[in-house]
């Protein structure tokens, strides 16, 4: 049994913002209240959250766990290590792995897997088709009684608009909601970055914005016309906000996410590091393939529709897009490598620079990162992103104020690829607890006997 | 980096020997960080290649003892020449590495191709490659220096260098001088070289091409970069107009295949350079190509080989111009 005790306890879910103890028993919490009150008994370890926010743990829609097909990029041990390190007490994990999360076999692998060598709650998202080709609808029911708390092609959009609209019309019988990579791909082609003027500048193919939301259009009147839910994944351009809003006015069924790279992060971050002073001209740290991600980073006005997205409600969710890649994918021509960024070790902290910027505030982050995704991936047993009696005990605690540096090499992921690396973050995960179980504690916490 | 001046006496021992001290550079990788200044130095230095370059014995020994690595990653005869020529004249010894036809066959990456050029004791590592960008890769993991030969669509230095040296040698300056660049903009990096060079050295660029061939977010690269404006004139009759050079550009066949274009036909009849529309430059105006060239598309072949066409001399200053970059570099080192 655990007492949290003198932390500053901040929790949407139920509107509760003041210092006080917090008790854990077992796997659950079990009691809640002013400091100095808990009903302590003989054989508590104490942990001393003074100075520090007591928040539910946080929840990632969109992680990507390599395992299976790619263990040399992730495995569920080290993609659920990095998310403890992250604040993370329960991750969703993308169905592109190899083969897919299209069967009742695979989803039981990862569940296994997680249940074994998991340090947080792993949540399966299956594909929408079978090896996530986009031809023919995967076996969503059986794959929905498996566990699996959503469906998503993710990495491909569904191209097949027919498609799409059935698998819209299946998943209502579950009602579960179907993740959308937005992207059309005849417009995107083999860009690499954001259309525009950085893409000009260095010679690469550009992804317009409009290939986002093209996408989104479409997916957002199919969702109209069948009544089901539909969430987009990492949305990232002011149109697509717009788009958003508009179909939530509406009435329709929509949910939508945005990653904490594409809210601090512009496509100039492609020409250089940000740390070195700006030049007008490129310098060798030019091309940095640790910026390439899709969708690609995009300008500061996009930036401002997405925070202001944010705080208005029509973006639910911040999600990683935890994309871990092995050196060799990232240390080679721009063109030639993958998209994607480590994400789970690095999210808060650049997250918190927004806090710290006054563009966001702190209840409103952590509703995104708990409550907010919570509602979305539903969880039929369980009140996930909550501090309520009776609630597993998934449970961050942070010191907004500390300082530090983000140095890849000390990632637990596998995945080194952050263009955050070397960035002075100030806002520190300092424990996460999962299920009542402390999966990460930085080294300047203590847990005493009592 | 340390500088002091070489012993240039075998060099060119008929002229003064340029000034060695504003030589800031150790790789060639675009004109964006070059000055007036340095641009002018390239200039000078060329003009004493271009003498050696007469002389019966084409050869001197400024480089005896350094080794030339030339890395080409996409099909090239004429830079690839140049460059292996240039380093000859020199006395450097020349290695090419044809990469399309071996390590990337056989899943080498470029990184561990140009480690092992290294490895071989390159000084120097000339590279072509069909991605943008890949020069600076090699800068950033490599000890050697590195010149771009063309990558991607994103630059060409040494090719604008011949051509602004080109126009300077005929005109006398570049200051003040309108340069229409015609055709396909968005995937030239010889465009793109040039945009950064004319811009350094005054002169007024002019872009002429349909929306469809024009980079995205023009504006915004201009401002960014703090370039001076640049004219975007889709009518080429307007925009030739006192033009005193004109670069068309080669048009890869394969733009009409993804619908950047309707037809060769509709090309050739709203962008060819013909006599007809020369005349609406100025008398004087000079005649550019990059190469190779696509006879009776970008350019009617009474323009490519008449009277106002600078195409061959274009060919031989860039020889001089690569020798004056590699003396550079390497007597920038000493």
């Amino acid at each position: 049994m655990l007492l949290i005790s003198g932390g500053h306890l901040i929790d949407p879910s139920q509107g509760l913002n003041k210092v006080g103890d917090l008790l854990v028993t077992e796997d659950k919490i079990s009691w809640i209240g002013d400091k100095g009150t808990a009903p302590v008994q003989q054989g508590f370890s104490i942990l001393d959250a003074s100075r520090m926010v007591v928040c539910p743990g946080f929840i990632d829609l969109h992680s990507h766990l390599r395992e299976p097909g790619f263990e040399d990029k992730e495995t569920i041990a080290t993609g659920t290590q990095a998310a403890a390190r992250g604040g993370f007490a329960t991750i969703c994990c993308m169905a592109n792995t190899e083969p897919p999360i299209d069967t009742r076999a695979v989803v039981d692998y990862v569940k296994t897997k997680a249940r074994v060598a998991g340090l947080v709650r792993v949540l399966p998202i299956g594909c929408i088709t079978k090896g996530r080709k986009g031809e023919e609808l995967a076996e969503m029911a059986e794959l929905a009684e498996a566990g699996v708390v959503a469906f998503s092609d993710d990495g491909d959009p569904v191209i097949n608009s027919s498609l799409m609209r059935h698998a819209l019309e299946y998943s209502r019988v579950f009602s579960l909601p179907i993740i959308d990579h937005c992207e059309d791909r005849t417009l995107s082609q083999d860009g690499v970055i954001n259309e525009g003027w950085v893409s000009t500048r260095l010679g690469l193919k550009g992804i317009p914005a409009a290939s986002e939301e093209a996408m989104v259009a479409r997916d957002l009147a199919l969702a109209q016309l069948t009544g089901a839910k539909l969430h987009i994944a990492h949305a990232t351009t002011e149109g697509s906000v717009e788009l958003i809003r508009h179909a939530k006015e509406k009435g329709v069924s929509v949910t939508a996410e945005v990653t904490p790279h594409h809210l601090t992060l512009t496509e100039e971050r492609v020409i250089g590091n940000q740390l070195i002073p700006k030049t007008y001209h490129l310098s060798a740290t030019a091309y940095d393939a640790n910026a390439k991600v899709n969708p690609p980073l995009r300008t500061k006005k996009d930036i401002a529709a997405l925070i202001k997205g944010l705080k208005e409600g029509i973006i639910d969710a911040i999600a990683t897009d935890h994309a871990p890649h092995t050196l060799a994918d990232k240390m080679c021509e721009f063109d030639l490598a993958a998209f994607g960024i480590s994400g789970l070790e690095t999210a808060f902290g650049c997250l918190m620079s927004l806090v710290h910027n006054g563009e966001l505030d702190l209840v409103t982050l952590i509703s995104k990162l708990t409550f907010e995704p919570a509602r979305i991936v539903r969880n039929k047993y369980e009140e996930l992103g909550s501090l309520k009696i009776g609630s597993p005990a998934d449970i961050t605690l942070f010191d907004p104020d500390e300082e530090w540096i983000v140095d890849s090499n000390n990632f637990a992921s596998k995945g080194k690829n952050t263009p955050f690396n070397g960035c002075q973050f100030k806002g520190k995960v300092m424990a996460t607890i999962a299920s009542g179980k402390i999966v990460y504690q930085d080294n300047l916490i203590k847990v005493k006997g009592n | 980096m340390k500088v002091t001046e070489p012993n240039t006496s075998t060099v060119m021992p008929e002229t003064s020997p340029p000034s060695l001290k504003l030589w800031q550079h150790n790789h060639i990788l675009d004109l964006d960080n070059f000055t007036k200044d340095e641009i002018e130095l390239v200039f000078e230095t060329s003009n004493a290649m271009k003498e050696v370059l007469k002389r019966e014995i084409k050869k001197v020994p400024t480089l005896r003892g350094k080794t030339l690595a030339t890395l080409f990653c996409e099909p090239s005869t004429r830079t690839r020449a140049s460059f292996e020529l240039a380093a000859k004249n020199l006395s450097a010894d020349v290695i090419n590495l044809d990469a399309i036809k071996s390590s990337v066959i056989k899943g080498e990456s470029l990184i561990d191709t140009l480690r092992t050029l290294q490895a071989m004791g390159a000084d120097i590592i000339v590279i072509r490659h069909s991605q943008s960008g890949a020069p600076y890769l090699a800068a950033r993991h490599l000890n050697v220096s590195i010149i771009n030969a063309g990558d991607g669509w994103h630059a060409h230095p040494t090719q604008a260098l011949l051509d602004l040296y080109t126009i300077h040698h005929h005109l006398g300056q570049l200051n003040g001088l309108k340069v229409v660049i015609i055709g396909d903009i968005m995937h030239s990096r010889v465009a793109h070289s040039n945009i950064w060079g004319m811009s350094i050295m005054g002169a007024e660029v002019i872009l002429c091409a349909p929306a469809s061939l024009l980079p995205y977010g023009l504006n915004d690269f201009i401002t960014n970069c703090h370039l001076p404006p640049i004219t975007v004139e889709p009518k080429l009759d307007i925009a030739l107009k006192g033009a005193d050079a004109i670069m068309p550009l080669r048009l890869q066949k394969e733009r009409q295949q993804t619908n950047l274009l309707p037809s060769l036909r509709e090309y050739i009849q709203l962008y060819q350079l013909n006599q007809e529309r020369l005349s609406l430059a100025k008398s004087h105006a000079l005649v550019l190509h990059p190469g190779p060239v696509n006879e009776g598309i970008e350019i009617a072949p009474e323009v490519a080989y008449g009277a106002q066409s600078v195409i061959e001399e274009q060919v031989t200053n860039g020889l001089a111009i690569r020798m004056a970059l590699l003396y550079l570099i390497v007597g920038g080192k000493r």
